[in-house]
């Protein structure tokens, strides 16, 4: 047993270094300066973010491109609070992060001192949990705890505030002490065999039986499981945005993205469905819309980590609680190899009449199309090792339709929360995490113009990133919005922005404009062979759509589909 | 909607009694009644919430509990056959002319006169919420002045207990496929 005096900050590093951290994202200030100065002491690359905020994005990224805990620090006070869209991003989608603050001195806690703010209590509801350190002795048992609650069962952020007295006070540091124990420490149960029986009962019997592939696919690690599912029984597979890569986008079972923007044939598999076998996802309200007309043919079974999630906005008739590949591994031997090809040619029927209103149906006339742009990407990118990060809105819609992924955790999105700005600072974490990948950020010129000052990151930590700017001088999902609900009243959705490009050089980055469909694909090549990051300034359509859309609310099969044959926008 | 009471074992740390609170408020739960002391068990407090909610919210409700860390274990004892008290003081105006009058009725409603001043008894009772309902209601026209209530307590009658610590086994034992992962 090693017994050694170390101050509260030494202490926080070394834990980190145990718990396996090599990269954190921060910014420094007065509350976090004692553990800054231990920094330099130890093996933890420390990446300098422009905004708080952006240091709790490249930790999701982080998270998200590789599963292991993604860690951002920041100081007390105006550091904290900026953390908050960050915490509450990484709630929404089960993302495993830790975040440390620096807390002004325990004694003046409560006294509204310079820079307190009480970060615990404002971060409570979009944490899983967080913690408030005012001893070094407690910082060893925190950490190893904190880890330990992100990165297991349901994963998810946690906070961790500590004073400054914490870090500069010392203690005797045990490792071995500090493991942690909690008399309400509980495991994922393991579902009993009857449970798993039934289950396989519903499966055999179903004639149109359909699997929704959620996000809890990837953090399982349940990706050859559900295969093996999806093959042994036939059963053709619809994916949620986050769980996009949880089977490669060209598997014949692969439907593709079900919900509010997914496909047409997509939704009405599951409202035609008998059978529906939710894997890890949670019937978000983008995923089922109206819940009283939802799959009203289906059975339901429901394999989730979190009780809390069965039966909460679906009522199901087989609700399995527990750690998704570990139920897949013990209910496909008892599901039964079967063959649905009637249910699967009858969903190809419909899958071919909507192929006729495909956007990449339309002629070349000249104009630059989201969806080209984004599928072109995919084109050239297809085979190599490509990590795609979207901001939020139209864009996020078109890549999920138009870049097809082949592997888990290579698409990473805000969902739940939709964060806009989410896209460059994740990029940048995702690179930070796995830097032998190609990381692409798609983002609109909304969205970027909220967090593009983690462009200078980059720059800083020379992080080669790719950012494709799709820029059509709207906040486009709100104007679609407004075209589709509000009779095309534009209220404060016409943006403008700056030269892109200009900006980008500027940063001291490479950069272009593109116009028209002939300049894409050597934009991208260009892109691709330069070194260091790059900017593409996509110059797109202003008032395209992105269809089919189901209206917030409405029936699944209630569509509003690409008008066919193809009806060319304003500009014509 | 019906009211659904819990026995919840917690952690005896600071903010846990937040955590739990600020569950119910942010999932939406309307909180009946929340009583919290210390238990059997030293280091774990015991919570006793009403909640209003219906028989899947319920579930819910306990599911959400669990993934508190600090939360040890959540017993639903609502279909169990119970003792349930509340505890209040009541002010009540009194003078020379109604003083026997709420002396009477205290001893009908077995409830306790634990102060008396030249204006006004206070009254202590002990049992049912509906019980004290009762006594409430026929005191009001004397001008009740002061009323604090403790909060519904519950304990199941008999040897059965909530547990507030449990095995591995029996957990999984009593509650198959129910995963408390935090
Ligand atoms: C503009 C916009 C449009 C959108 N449109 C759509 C759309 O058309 N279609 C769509 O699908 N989404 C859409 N979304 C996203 C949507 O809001 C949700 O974020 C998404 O549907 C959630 O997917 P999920 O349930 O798979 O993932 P999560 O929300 O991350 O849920 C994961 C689930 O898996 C469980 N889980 C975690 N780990 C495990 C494990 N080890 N074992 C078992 N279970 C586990 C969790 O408990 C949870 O229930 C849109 C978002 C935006 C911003
Ligand atoms: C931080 C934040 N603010 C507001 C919104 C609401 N919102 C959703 S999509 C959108 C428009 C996004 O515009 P842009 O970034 O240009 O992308 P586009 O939809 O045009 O592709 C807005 C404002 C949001 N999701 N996040």
């Amino acid at each position: 047993m090693t017994q050694t005096k170390m101050t509260g900050a030494q202490i926080l590093w070394e834990c980190l270094v145990r718990e396996g951290v090599t990269e954190v994202f921060g910014y420094p200030g007065g509350a976090i300066l004692p553990a800054y100065d231990a920094l330099l002491d130890f093996p933890i690359r420390h990446t300098l973010v422009r905004h708080e905020q952006g240091a709790t994005h490249m930790a999701d990224g982080y998270a998200r491109a590789t599963g292991r805990v993604g860690v951002a620090i920041a100081t007390s006070g105006p550091g904290a609070t900026n953390m908050v869209t960050g915490l509450a991003t990484a709630m929404l989608d089960s993302s495993p992060i830790v975040c440390i603050t620096g807390q002004v001195g325990s004694r003046l806690i409560g006294s509204d001192a310079f820079q307190e703010i009480d970060i615990t209590g404002i971060t409570l509801p979009v944490t899983k949990h967080n913690y408030l350190v005012t001893r070094p002795d407690d910082v060893a048992g925190v950490v190893r705890e904190a880890f330990l609650v992100a990165s297991s069962g349901r994963p998810g952020p946690v906070l961790i505030d500590i004073t400054k007295d914490a870090q500069q006070a010392s203690c005797t540091f045990d490792w071995d002490a500090a493991a942690p124990t909690r008399p309400g420490w509980r495991h994922a149960g393991r579902p009993a065999q009857a449970e798993l029986a039934h289950a396989a009962a519903l499966v055999n019997a179903a004639e149109r039986p359909v699997i929704l592939a959620g996000h809890g696919v990837l953090i399982s690690g349940a990706v050859d499981a559900l295969r093996t599912l999806a093959e042994r029984g036939d059963i053709p597979v619809a994916v949620t945005l986050l769980g996009i890569g949880g089977l490669p986008a060209s598997h014949p079972l692969n439907l593709g993205m079900m919900g509010m923007h997914g496909e047409s044939w997509v939704n009405q598999a599951i409202q035609e469905a008998d059978l529906l076998i939710a894997c890890g996802m949670r019937f978000d309200d983008r995923v089922t819309g109206n819940l009283k007309t939802y799959a009203p043919h289906a059975r339901k079974i429901h394999i989730d980590i979190d009780a809390a999630e069965i039966n909460k906005n679906v009522r199901v008739d087989a609700g399995i609680v527990g750690d998704l590949r570990e139920v897949l591994d013990r209910l496909t031997p008892a599901v039964a190899a079967a063959q649905r090809t009637g249910w699967r040619e009858q969903i190809a029927r419909q899958r071919g009449d909507a192929a006729v209103r495909d956007i990449q149906q339309l002629p070349d006339d000249g104009h630059l199309y989201a969806a080209h742009a984004i599928n072109d990407l995919w084109r050239m990118t297809r085979g190599a090792d490509t990590i795609v990060v979207t901001d939020v809105g139209q864009h996020q819609m078109w890549e999920a339709q138009y870049y097809h992924h082949e592997s888990p955790r290579s698409l990473i999105t805000s969902g739940g929360l939709g964060t806009m700005g989410f896209a460059v600072p994740a990029a940048i974490g995702a690179k930070r995490a796995r830097p032998e990948a190609e990381v692409w950020a798609i983002v609109g010129d909304g969205g970027f113009q909220m967090t593009m000052c983690e462009l200078a990151t980059a720059v800083q930590e020379d992080l080669a990133i790719k950012v494709a700017i799709i820029n059509n001088g709207f906040l486009g999902m709100v104007r679609q919005w407004q075209e589709f609900f509000y009779e095309r009243r534009y209220a404060a959705t016409p943006l403008s922005g700056p030269d892109f490009v200009k900006l980008a050089e500027a940063f001291g980055i490479r950069a272009a404009a593109v116009s028209t469909r002939a300049q894409v694909l050597p934009a991208i090549a260009d892109a691709r062979a330069h070194e260091g990051p790059v900017v593409i300034d996509f110059r797109v359509e202003q008032e395209d759509t992105v269809y089919p859309m189901v209206p917030a609310g409405a029936d699944l099969h209630a569509m509003i589909r690409r008008p066919s044959p193809i009806v060319e926008t304003a500009a014509d | 909607m019906n009211l659904y009471t819990f026995a919840i074992y917690v952690e005896d740390r600071p903010g846990v009694l937040n955590r739990v609170a600020s569950l119910f408020r942010r999932r939406g739960f309307n909180i009946h009644s929340l009583a919290v002391g210390h238990s059997e068990v030293p280091g774990l407090s015991r919570m006793t919430a009403v909640i209003e909610t219906d028989e899947g919210g319920a579930r819910r409700a306990q599911a959400h509990l669990y993934k508190i860390i600090n939360v040890v274990r959540v017993e639903d004892i609502t279909g169990r056959p119970v003792i349930m008290r509340d505890l209040a003081l009541i002010k009540v105006a009194a003078d020379q002319t109604t003083r026997t009058c709420l002396m009477q009725l205290t001893q009908v409603f077995n409830a306790r006169i634990v102060d008396v001043a030249p204006d006004s008894l206070v009254l202590e009772i002990c049992g049912s919420e509906a019980r004290i309902d009762g006594l409430l209601e026929v005191l009001r026209p004397y001008g009740v002045i002061e009323m604090v209530r403790a909060g519904r307590i519950a304990m199941e009658r008999g040897s059965g207990a909530a547990e507030a610590t449990v095995s591995p086994e029996r957990a999984a034992a009593v509650e198959e496929g129910i995963s408390y992962s935090v």
